[in-house]
């Protein structure tokens, strides 16, 4: 294993973050067992006080875990002269078989996170704190989440050994390739991008009418949530081609790097703040007829939706601009 | 219209050294004119004041302001109560040190997050009528009894309450400024705000402006 | 959304007079968080533009080196090597070095005497580094005098000094023709030290070295690559190190961080106190806490950082340069390049900013669920 300072910051955070969900996890058995609102025993005041607790911990990890995200991919580019063919992040994902679990992994708690925080916030606006138990239940979910993501990503520094051969990106996202990157790259450009924006048209659409119909939310999430794949795969078998104007460079990281004006952090910021908007609404959608949500969730949901609308434009808008500035010709006769 | 049902407090549940403070107590208060808790210390006046401005919730019972129950919110939202409906007068003033006298007055409208503008010229509207204009920017450790009561009226007064609570305001001042306190607080009672005084002090429940006079003895009515 | 901003306004207003008011308490947590991020940082910044340099120096060097071995050992390289490699397809120019080391016992220092391919100096001139040039204390024009491996006293004439900017590895350099070099050790006419190989295209440079090791077996070719990767890892590894070394730095001011945010002092206990009671919520006080420690550590980590650039820009990280640079006797006098590095930044805000804040979570919530009612007990 590379003994290198970002790596051994990226292990402290991701064992904190187990951690502190660990002890929110445990705090949160203690809430389903005895929670009773009704009740104003010194028991319940003092549950009642450690929900703040358990709140600013689960924020502070998402906090952590949003930078380790970034940390994780310039990590895994600068570690990249140190193995023979891996010209960026991508060929040390590729150096051993945890590299993509453990990037999957932070991203799956990045979202956890962002909904959990989402649920949380309507929650605390209904004086009955009605959805005090599904939100620990699910917090018993995220915690193991987080220990995942902490082991996996163990496994994968602790099984890099530097001079090993690594298929570069090149390599990798060739077209004979096999394996999910490699189908990425299969697709043809014209295909993805008609995804692309077809997956666009319809978030559009469906946001649009829970915006001002209040129907759909659960649907704008699924959308959403699809038009985040379909996103991350267009971005990898054409977009970044036309960053690049190279007709085989696939890499998704490369955009991050200043040589490419880092549109990178235009990219992905956006996208999935909004997907992760997307999805907060689809999981509060689920309890839109609890009385004393009904009115909250009605105009958190307009207003979240509004602004995962807005991000979600923003995405296009640069995706697009990214394509329509290029030299490079992948569609038509050209 | 308060309203008291079978309410208790208990501290130290459950613990060697538990204290019931108030028992089973039940009581309706008018929200207008000037209401003293009249009982000696440890006859639990003060916790229940403080149960009513929303300060603590009772271990047991129920409390309605305006027939809205309000003993089983949570902190966040008995909070919100307490700042729309309540304004506070402690027995020792509790002003921030090393802050201006405007600063302590804006304080309670922090979290309310209203026009910084607004705001100000609020708080210096307030401290002009208590006579406190030119203090304004003193720190709140320099000024007299008297103006630091009046400053703390003025901070109870910030968010537009429509109930003032005093916990013991006289105790630690001299007779003319408890006189002097009483008059201010007789002014806002005829402004139409309500007064909900805890006090065992005689100047207090025999002011002519008292309309009721509540009496306290180990947690509950004598 | 604007009340949101103006009520974080407000908190962040209030926080910032709460520390204006009490500065020693906080000088005193300042100080060591800016010392911890300024260790840190400097190690940092140090290390990376050691890497950064040798990275830089490496650029231009050669794709691939030839050596010969002999029972395991590097050995002189016949000249005649160099016909047999220079035709190998991929190879755009092949050439044999002089280089070798000489120990100087006026100075008690080592010294690198290379023939340079281009422009190398006139018979009995020389150039010097400049760490050869302060020890001995010479200038242009001035004569060296050394002892040859025959015991005959060699004297040259000192026709300039190499430019400081790569003085890392150039600092114990001494350039001279290759008669010369010859004449001085008693080199042999028909050797090289070792060979040099450029390949243009990147990708058949492995293909090469596998062609040398087949047609050449008592050769071994070394990769530039190579050289970068290990330098990197070293420099890494060197760096872990240090941070694993200055982890217990880091534990005691976690500890120290955190008492400091549990010993509220009464005052302080009774200012949160009062404030919950006219009106503010656990929240309210959480957040103003949060906008109390984003400020400290902001300035911390500014003033730690700024500290270690200089440090290490403009004072050539004179605390702690003995330490890492290695076992050199002629210390180069070293000025790495400045430069920022994104990595390195959000690595360093790992290791400094986040275990503050984790030390501070719970005694900050511990201050902040203050009961309302405290202030009438």
């Amino acid at each position: 294993m590379p003994l290198s300072p970002a790596l051994l910051a990226l292990t402290l955070a991701s064992l904190t973050q187990a951690g502190l969900l660990l002890v929110a996890a445990g705090f949160a058995l203690r809430i389903l067992r005895h929670w009773d609102l009704n009740s104003g025993s010194e028991r319940q005041l003092d549950l009642e006080r450690r929900t703040y607790l358990v709140a600013t911990l689960v924020a502070w990890v998402f906090g952590a875990n949003l930078l380790s995200l970034l940390l994780f991919v310039y990590n895994a580019e600068q570690l990249s002269t140190q193995f023979v063919g891996a010209m960026c992040a991508t060929g040390v994902l590729n150096a051993n078989a945890w590299g993509w679990p453990a990037l999957y992994l932070k991203m799956a708690l990045f979202f956890a996170g962002a909904t959990w925080l989402l649920l949380n916030r309507v929650d605390n606006q209904a004086p009955d704190y009605p959805l005090v138990r599904p939100k620990y239940a699910l917090l018993l979910l995220i915690a193991p989440l987080a220990l995942a993501e902490a082991l996996i990503q163990w496994q994968f520094f602790s099984g890099l050994k530097p001079d090993l051969i690594t298929s570069c990106c090149g390599a990798l996202f060739g077209p004979d390739a096999q394996g999910v990157a490699a189908e990425l790259v299969g697709l043809e450009p014209a295909t993805s991008l008609a995804a692309l924006y077809l997956s666009g048209l319809a978030i559009l659409v469906v946001g649009l009418l829970y915006r001002y119909r209040g129907w759909g939310g659960r649907l704008f999430a699924l959308l959403a949530a699809l038009g985040f794949v379909i996103a991350l795969a267009a971005i990898v078998s054409s977009v970044a081609l036309y960053v690049y104007e190279h007709p085989h460079h696939h890499c998704p990281f490369c955009l991050l790097k200043t040589g490419h004006d880092l549109v990178g952090y235009l990219l992905y910021p956006p996208l999935f703040t909004a997907t992760a908007l997307a999805l907060g609404i689809g999981l509060i959608r689920i309890w839109h007829r609890v009385p004393s949500l009904a009115g909250v969730i009605a105009t958190e949901g307009r207003r979240l939706v509004g602004l995962a609308l807005m991000f979600f434009g923003l995405f296009y808008g640069v995706a697009t601009w990214l394509i329509l500035r290029s030299n490079l010709v992948l569609l038509g006769s050209g | 219209m308060i309203r008291l049902e079978q309410v208790s407090k208990v501290f130290n549940q459950g613990r060697h050294n538990e204290v019931r403070a108030v028992r089973n107590l039940s009581l309706e208060l008018d929200t207008r004119g000037v209401t003293v808790l009249k009982g000696p210390s440890g006859s639990g006046k003060t916790s229940l004041l403080a149960m009513i401005g929303c300060l603590s919730r009772p271990t047991s019972g129920r409390i309605h302001l305006e027939g809205r129950l309000i003993s089983n919110l949570p902190e966040r939202f008995m909070t919100e109560v307490r700042r729309a409906t309540f304004g506070f007068i402690f027995q020792r003033f509790n002003l921030i040190r090393g802050l201006t006298v405007l600063e302590n007055v804006m304080l309670p409208a922090y979290p309310l997050a209203p026009d910084p503008r607004e705001l100000r010229d609020q708080a210096l509207d307030l401290l002009r009528q208590f006579r406190l204009a030119e203090r304004a920017h003193n720190q709140a450790e320099w000024l007299s009894g008297g103006e630091a009561q009046r400053t703390a009226i003025c901070r109870a007064l910030i968010n537009r309450p429509r109930i003032l609570i005093a916990d013991e305001p006289t105790a630690n001042l001299d007779s003319q400024l408890s006189r002097e306190l009483l008059a201010l607080i007789g002014e806002l009672a005829e402004q139409g705000k309500g007064v909900l005084i805890s006090s065992h002090d005689p100047l207090v429940f025999d002011h002519a402006q008292v309309s009721r006079v509540v009496e306290l003895r180990d947690g509950g009515l004598a | 959304m604007r009340a949101l901003l103006r009520r974080q306004r407000y908190l962040l207003d209030y926080s910032l007079s709460s520390l204006a008011r009490r500065p020693g308490k906080h000088l005193a947590l300042l100080l060591v968080y800016s010392l911890v991020v300024f260790l840190l940082a400097s190690t940092l910044l140090f290390t990376q533009s050691l890497r950064r340099e040798a990275a830089l120096i490496l650029a231009d060097a050669p794709e691939l080196i030839v050596q010969r071995l002999v029972a395991g050992r590097h050995d002189l390289m016949p000249a005649d090597y160099l016909d047999r490699l220079g035709q190998l397809r991929g190879v755009s120019d092949a050439y044999g070095r002089l280089w070798g080391y000489f120990y100087d016992p006026a100075v008690k220092a080592n010294y690198t005497l290379l023939v340079p391919r281009q422009e190398p100096p006139v018979p009995g001139e020389v150039r010097l580094g400049a760490g050869v040039a302060r020890t001995r204390g010479l200038g242009v024009g001035d004569y060296l005098s050394l002892r040859s491996a025959r015991g005959e006293p060699f004297s040259f004439r000192i026709a300039g000094l190499l430019e400081a900017e790569t003085e890392l590895v150039s600092s114990d350099l001494l350039l001279l023709n290759a008669e010369d070099f010859r004449r001085f050790f008693a080199f042999p006419a028909d050797r090289f030290t070792d060979l040099v190989l450029r390949v243009r295209n990147p990708s058949e440079v492995r293909k090469v070295a596998e062609k040398i090791a087949l047609a050449l077996p008592d050769t071994r070719p070394i990769l530039r690559d190579e050289i970068l990767r290990t330098y990197d890892a070293l420099f890494g590894w060197r760096q872990g190190l240090i941070i694993v070394l200055l982890g217990g730095a880091l534990l005691a001011f976690v500890i120290f961080a955190f008492d400091r945010a549990a010993g509220l002092s009464a005052e302080e206990r009774r200012e949160i106190g009062i404030l919950k009671a006219i009106g503010w919520e656990t929240g309210d006080v959480l957040r103003m806490k949060f906008w109390e420690g984003a400020a400290l550590s902001l300035t911390a980590f500014l003033a730690g950082y700024l500290l270690a650039y200089a440090h290490v820009f403009f004072f050539a990280a004179a605390l702690f340069a003995p330490v890492l640079k290695g076992w050199a006797v002629l210390y180069p006098d070293f000025r790495p390049l400045p430069f920022v590095d994104g990595l390195q930044v959000a690595t360093l805000f790992f290791f400094t900013v986040f275990p503050y804040t984790v030390a501070t979570i719970v005694p900050i919530w511990r201050a902040a669920i203050t009961d309302p009612d405290q202030v009438m007990r």
